[in-house]
């Protein structure tokens, strides 16, 4: 097993749910109806905590590199901690990573628009992730199908609770049925990266600890075109050859959008105006 | 028994006194998260050295990923333990396998509907990613069915918002997970 790699891929995992948490918890106090509001903030709940089980991973695969190994993943560690003096943990990755470290989908990190957009991302990122852990959890990590096995059950209620948004804003009113398929339009070309794996997932998955995400595009398609279905909405073409079908990447790679930059300032203000300070 | 059987069964009791800071009726050995107790004795019979000056292990499941009150727990577990003198108690995580509602024990259940909180339903029934589906779901309060789910997600990550028909209370479900 290739460590340093197995490392980067629990980032790259970790970051989608912590960004696209940090995102959704905008809503709380600012949801349409307070029920939604409170399931909103559950959903970014359930998802920040997959994100620490990642990170707790992450960090422990890291103290136990090699010189040679951590050399290797010397640009995604956090500048600021190696002055601590101490292991790498959980909250060094989350809080004091730059924007280029952060391995991230761009489709997590877009700003939450109006509610339509929050759902039909929630929606395409929850009918991802389902299909993505239950082959993870087939995969020969321990941990980390652990980790798809727990987190699967919570993605269930995710899946269910935005399919259901989506039918109802889709099949609703005219105005609710303009707002979802703007938020379509905007978000589409961002479903591409979700199965455009990167050198390192790839590895992972070669060596039977990962997914290889190219796979999982067509039983991802087929959910959405069930649930588009039912609220009315018609499928984005899939002509690859039209130039449709153009796809936004580089986030698993740090390559962001302008967006990211605003929610880790936000996010990280606290440890990089106090680096570790503790509660 | 060995003395390290013993000594386990004894935590176990104690862990009873632990409670669930978000329903505190509920213990954590009735909501099912203890997995296992690991508990090795010092075995120097010198005056002055206690049984419970060994070493014991906890292991604990959470039960949502992101249940702020896992920490809170981990907690309590050690001070709890302490208050009855045993020092060197650490707590462990386990994920798999997965936390479920089957786990609550039947006095558990019993606490809970006590609380006013309807417990999870003996079959799980809509634990998918189905759409609109809605199970019965009995109100903790007048026992009716005649119930609907006003909110899939409540107060906390592990319970949904229903409302009764019958006696018109809001009430919490503990959902099935």
């Amino acid at each position: 097993m290739n460590a340093p790699n197995l490392f980067q891929y629990c980032l790259h995992l970790a970051d989608n749910v912590l960004i696209l948490s940090q995102r959704n918890s905008e809503w709380c106090g600012h949801g349409p109806v307070l029920e939604q509001d409170i399931a909103i903030t559950n959903i970014s709940l359930d998802l920040l905590g997959q994100a620490r089980n990642m990170y707790q991973y992450a960090a422990a695969l890291y103290n136990k590199l090699s010189e040679e190994e951590k050399s290797a993943v010397e640009f995604l560690v956090p500048r600021p901690w190696k002055i601590f003096g101490r292991e790498l943990t959980e909250d060094d990755l989350a809080f004091l990573r730059d924007e280029r470290q952060y391995l991230n989908l761009l489709l997590v990190e877009l700003p939450k628009g109006d509610w339509a957009l929050t759902i039909l991302r929630q929606f395409f990122f929850s009918a991802f992730q389902i299909i993505f852990y239950q082959q993870l959890q087939q995969r020969e990590d321990a941990q980390l199908s652990a980790i798809a096995e727990k987190s699967l059950k919570e993605v269930a209620y995710h899946l269910r609770w935005s399919s259901e948004w989506v039918v109802r804003m889709g099949d609703g009113t005219d105005e609710s049925n303009r707002r979802i398929r703007n938020a379509l339009d905007e978000l589409w070309s961002f479903t591409g990266e979700m199965f455009l794996p990167s050198t390192y997932e790839l590895q992972v998955a070669d060596e039977g600890f990962g997914v290889n995400v190219a796979l999982l595009k067509e039983t991802w398609l087929q959910k959405v075109s069930e649930v588009f279905a039912e609220a009315r909405l018609k499928v984005p073409q899939q002509d690859e050859t039209s130039g449709k079908s153009w796809v936004q990447s580089g986030g698993k790679e740090g390559s962001h959008t302008e967006y990211l930059g605003y929610i880790l300032t936000d996010m990280q203000y606290l440890q990089r105006t106090f680096p570790d300070s503790v509660w | 028994m060995t003395s390290s059987s013993v000594e386990e069964q004894k935590i176990w009791q104690i862990l009873q006194e632990v409670k669930d800071p978000e329903i505190p009726v509920l213990s954590i050995v009735d909501l099912g998260i203890v997995r296992s107790v690991h508990y090795l004795p010092s075995n120097s019979g010198e005056p002055g050295v206690s049984k419970r000056d060994g070493r014991g292990e906890v292991t604990i499941t959470p039960t949502y990923s992101g249940c702020p009150a896992m920490d809170v727990i981990r907690m309590d577990i050690r001070l709890k333990l302490l208050e009855h003198g045993y020092k060197n108690i650490t707590v462990q995580q386990s994920l798999s396998p997965a936390w479920t509602t089957d786990w609550i024990t039947e006095e558990g259940k019993r606490k809970l509907k006590e609380f006013g909180i309807a417990p999870p339903n003996p079959k799980q029934q809509f634990c998918t990613s189905e759409m609109f589906k809605e199970e019965a779901v009995q109100c903790p309060f007048c026992n009716s069915y005649h119930t609907k789910q006003v909110s899939r997600f409540g107060s906390t990550a592990c319970k949904a918002v229903y409302h009764c028909d019958n006696c018109k209370e809001n009430f919490d479900y503990f959902k099935c997970h």
